[in-house]
């Protein structure tokens, strides 16, 4: 059954079963590859995107539920114009294998949406949910912090 | 096997060879043997097997697999260093399988030395067993090996490339070489004429190539100070070309699903019901596996749990009790390695007092954030793969070994991979890609395993046992005498890269424990290798990872009977033996303010482990919250030799620490009639935000050799934690997870 989408400001129509994930809609369809697939079940955070601002796992969105405008890794920022968090967390060198980053990021944003300046206590509870086998916690919270600061600034 | 030997006798030889379709270059001896994989095009030149330049741009190749580490860019950095560029003006990529690509430092790890007593002729030896590894198609990356393999012929190959580049420039000009300088991409002449590289690629290309010595490190501009990655803005902008992200024109995607009883066969399968799911186009047979092929990697999964499969049994025992028997059994068969056995361990010393202890750890999933994946396309003569890999021609061989062609009709595109911690050294996931695309020929198809298929069908840490003994007197150590019990390991990994067994002793084994640079008159360390075929593999700092547990824990209870403060033991012994350990000792007790007191509810404990030629110290910190044990502060001590990326070299240690804390407080694979019982992060949880200690790290560079990065970081975490929470609780943890036996705050 065809569906419609709003996916980084760009209207989009897919042909697939209503119960296929966002996720997978995003990867395999629309080839918007930057939201990734990491435990199918809630448990990473890999596959976090923004539907109407807020975070949300993809891979527990069915396509026929999803009422609002998607917002993915690709649509905050570009490697020429970066937004804020993703150039704090290049700052700070946060990557190392960098397959959560993009969870990791889309959720860092909806936390600074709803709370400006966060604390650490803050930091954990938004983020507790998001996985990382390398272990870039530290300066996860640091670029957050400093992303944090620097939207006071502006 | 003639060429076999006529590549062994040239590799040793200095200044042969020309180099195919290119120039002949002679920085450097390992450029040499093997051919140069990199074709130059119209007006490029190719200087040697690392740098190409056109007039476009500059290449630098890095062939080591990206899995996180940073290595791609150190890597660049060395060749840069010399070439006098800046890591923006190039364009750093993996490049092809090759045997030009071989870990020069790989095979040297085989000799099994202690590696921090190491003469000048035993390195010159391990250098000299590191050319066999051309021979083995080792273009692997692993054992935390590559700077030690890159540091001086990297930098080489910058230099020579820079030095040809200044001779194509003298020629234009009409002046000499040596009135000529270089800078950021470009030859600067007298009376500020500069000519870029690019500007002169093609006249380069014709020439000789030119020797050059090594700049002193005095004169380093980027090795020694953080370079930012690389891969950075593409990780952080989703861009990053991840393997399971590669998408090709009619691309299909497919699921796998392989018999859980591992090791087991598969005797049939009735897709019929898969098969009327919508997008599932068609299921195929990969012997002991099938996988379904869709128009998207969802619909494929859903199918591939439709199909009903019938599944032979594992050939290992059929309970969790079972398997620990068989580890246990081994203590009671003839131990296959004695590495260490100093001084006379029979009997107690007089006056000595004896302590003995039993630890077990479990068998472990490497579970990398990226599910296990490949993409591959078979036109009917070659294959073309898509592949994040830790071992190319590895892959390569086995991949056309499955299909029935020459290994010179595949084409391994290594891509980035979302962690590989030893799990992406194998080659089972490229394999069962080529074989799908086989069946499928002309079409382009990826092979995704789901979390679950991924984490029960790994090459898991395997599980160990220790029965330690030791004693002390007059406050220090006077006897320790260790048993590990494992299964075959290094056995198991020879014969699914190279279907070989070797014989000798199974180092993995016993690493990190025989190794310890502690000065223990009586010291001995014996290894037994467990006959158990569940599937092993190396996890990050193999063997170390579980023997840092064992030797460092006990450590731990011989400093406390002996009535000495843990870290000051430590000190004590290590002095005695090797005074690098000792100086990474004292700089986490300087770093953590440590008195060996901790008011109530606090605890701290302390490790060091030396391992992949570092000694990495760690102090950590827990609290008592509420009753639950939080981890609070991390200190770490490293001392890497020469530091080229302290940036980077930080957040291996850190990482390091993170990957085995999340190990010791929630690792776990049990197995229950052959299959892995935890098959996703729910029951297989990590470290997190919320309970990952602050951590403050510092790099040494005391010791002379170049030390490992990517793996010493990891073994001293799960004994620095169980040594705090000893500390905390006056329990001493003697099996991992520490989950079972204490309250973690998660």
């Amino acid at each position: 059954m065809p569906a419609s989408l709003t996916i980084n400001g760009k209207a989009h129509s897919v042909d697939l079963p209503g119960d296929v994930p966002l996720l997978w809609v995003l990867r395999d369809e629309i080839g918007l590859t930057g939201t990734k697939y990491g435990c199918g079940v809630a448990a990473c955070g890999a596959c976090t995107v923004h539907i109407d601002g807020v975070a949300v796992r993809s891979c527990q969105v069915a396509l026929e539920d999803v009422v609002g405008a998607v917002t993915t890794i690709e649509g905050l920022g570009t490697p020429e114009a970066m937004n804020v968090l993703q150039a704090a967390w290049a700052e700070h060198q946060v990557a190392q294998c960098g397959y959560c980053q993009s969870g990791q990021i889309m959720q860092a944003a909806s936390l600074l949406a709803e709370n400006p300046s966060p604390s650490d206590q803050d930091i954990d509870n938004a983020m507790m949910g998001n996985l990382c086998r390398c272990g870039t916690y530290p300066r996860i919270r640091a670029a957050i912090h400093a992303a944090a600061a620097k939207m006071q600034e502006a | 096997m003639a060429s076999l030997r006529k590549f062994a006798r040239r590799s040793f030889l200095i200044g042969s060879a020309a180099i195919a379709g290119g120039v002949a270059f002679g920085a450097y001896y390992v450029s040499r043997p093997a051919p140069n994989p990199l074709t130059p095009g119209e007006g490029e030149a190719v200087f040697n097997p690392f740098v190409a330049i056109s007039k476009d741009k500059i290449t630098l190749i890095a062939p080591r697999a990206e899995m996180g580490q940073g290595v791609q860019t150190t890597w660049a950095a060395l060749i840069a260093e010399e070439l006098d560029v800046t890591l923006d003006q190039v364009e750093v990529i993996h490049g092809p399988a090759a045997k030009a690509y071989y870990n020069t430092a790989m095979m040297g790890e085989v000799i099994p030395s202690k590696g921090y007593d190491k003469s000048s002729l035993m390195h010159a030896i391990s250098e000299q067993l590191g050319v066999a590894g051309k021979l083995m198609d080792m273009q692997v990356t692993g054992g935390s090996t590559s700077m030690k393999d890159g540091f001086e012929r990297m930098r080489a190959a910058g230099a020579s490339a820079r030095e040809t580049l200044k001779q194509a420039a003298a020629s234009r000009l009409g002046v000499k070489r040596s009135q000529l300088s270089t800078k950021d991409g470009k030859v600067i002449a007298p009376g500020n004429v500069e000519i870029a590289y690019t500007d002169l690629a093609s006249e380069a290309a014709g020439l000789q190539p030119v020797e050059a010595p090594l700049r002193h490190r005095s004169e380093w501009k980027l090795l020694g100070k953080g370079q930012p990655r690389v891969d950075m803005p593409g990780k952080v902008t989703g861009t990053a070309q991840f393997g399971i992200d590669t998408r090709l024109p009619g691309m299909k995607f497919a699921a796998l699903k392989a018999n859980p009883h591992l090791g087991g066969g598969m005797r049939g399968f009735d897709a019929g019901e898969a098969l009327q799911m919508p997008g599932v186009e068609r299921v195929v047979d990969l012997g002991n596996a099938f996988a379904v092929v869709a128009s998207n990697t969802w619909l494929a999964i859903q199918a591939a749990e439709m199909v009903e499969a019938d599944w032979g049994p594992a050939p290992i025992p059929a309970t969790q009790d079972g398997i620990r028997g068989a580890i246990r059994a081994a203590f009671d068969e003839a131990p296959n390695s004695t590495l260490r056995d100093d001084g006379d361990t029979s009997a107690l010393p007089e006056g000595a007092q004896e302590i003995t202890a039993e630890y077990e750890v479990p068998f472990l999933a490497h579970a990398t954030m990226e599910p296990l994946n490949a993409t591959a396309l078979f036109d009917g003569t070659s294959l073309k793969l898509w592949s994040g890999n830790q071992s190319p021609l590895i892959t390569r061989n086995h991949c056309a070994e499955a299909l029935g062609i020459e290994a010179e009709q595949v084409e391994v595109i290594t891509t980035l991979m979302g962690g590989g911690f030893g799990r992406r050294g194998e080659v089972d996931f490229s394999v069962r890609a080529a074989r799908l695309a086989k069946e499928m020929q002309g079409t382009p198809v990826q092979l995704t395993w789901s979390r679950e298929e991924d984490m029960s069908h790994d090459f898991y840490r395997p599980g160990a046992m220790a029965r330690m003994r030791g004693a002390v007197k007059d406050g220090t150590a006077v006897l320790l005498d260790g048993q590990i019990a494992s299964p075959v390991l290094l056995a198991q990994m020879m014969n699914r890269w190279f279907g070989m067994t070797p014989g000798g002793p199974d180092t993995a084994i016993v690493d990190g424990a025989f190794n310890q640079p502690y000065g223990i008159a009586n010291f001995r360390i014996r290894g037994h290798a467990a006959d158990l075929q569940v599937p092993v593999g190396a996890w990050r700092s193999v063997g170390a990872s579980f023997n840092g547990f064992f030797l460092e824990s006990f450590i731990d209870e011989l400093a406390h009977a002996a009535q000495a403060d843990p870290l000051e033991f430590r000190l004590d012994l290590t002095r005695r033996e090797w005074d690098p350990a000792a100086k990474v000792l004292e700089a986490v007790k300087e770093m953590s303010g440590w008195t060996g007191r901790t008011p109530d509810g606090t605890g701290r404990g302390v490790a060091m482990t030396y391992s992949f030629g570092t000694p990495v110290a760690q102090v950590i910190e827990v609290a008592d919250e509420d009753g639950m044990i939080r981890l609070k502060n991390a200190w770490i001590a490293a001392d890497l030799g020469v530091a080229l990326d302290p940036q980077n070299l930080e957040a291996q240690m850190f990482g390091g620490m993170a990957y085995g804390l999340s190990a010791a407080m929630f690792g776990e694979i049990t197995f229950a009639d052959g299959a892995a019982e935890q098959t996703n992060f729910p029951d297989y949880d990590g470290i997190r935000m919320h309970t990952m200690p602050a951590v403050e790290v510092k790099i040494i560079e005391a010791q002379e050799h170049i030390g490992g990065a990517g793996e010493p970081g990891t073994p001293p975490a799960a004994p620095a934690l169980a040594n705090a929470i000893f500390d905390l609780t006056g329990t001493r943890p003697k099996r991992l997870p520490l989950m079972h036996d204490f309250d973690l705050y998660s």
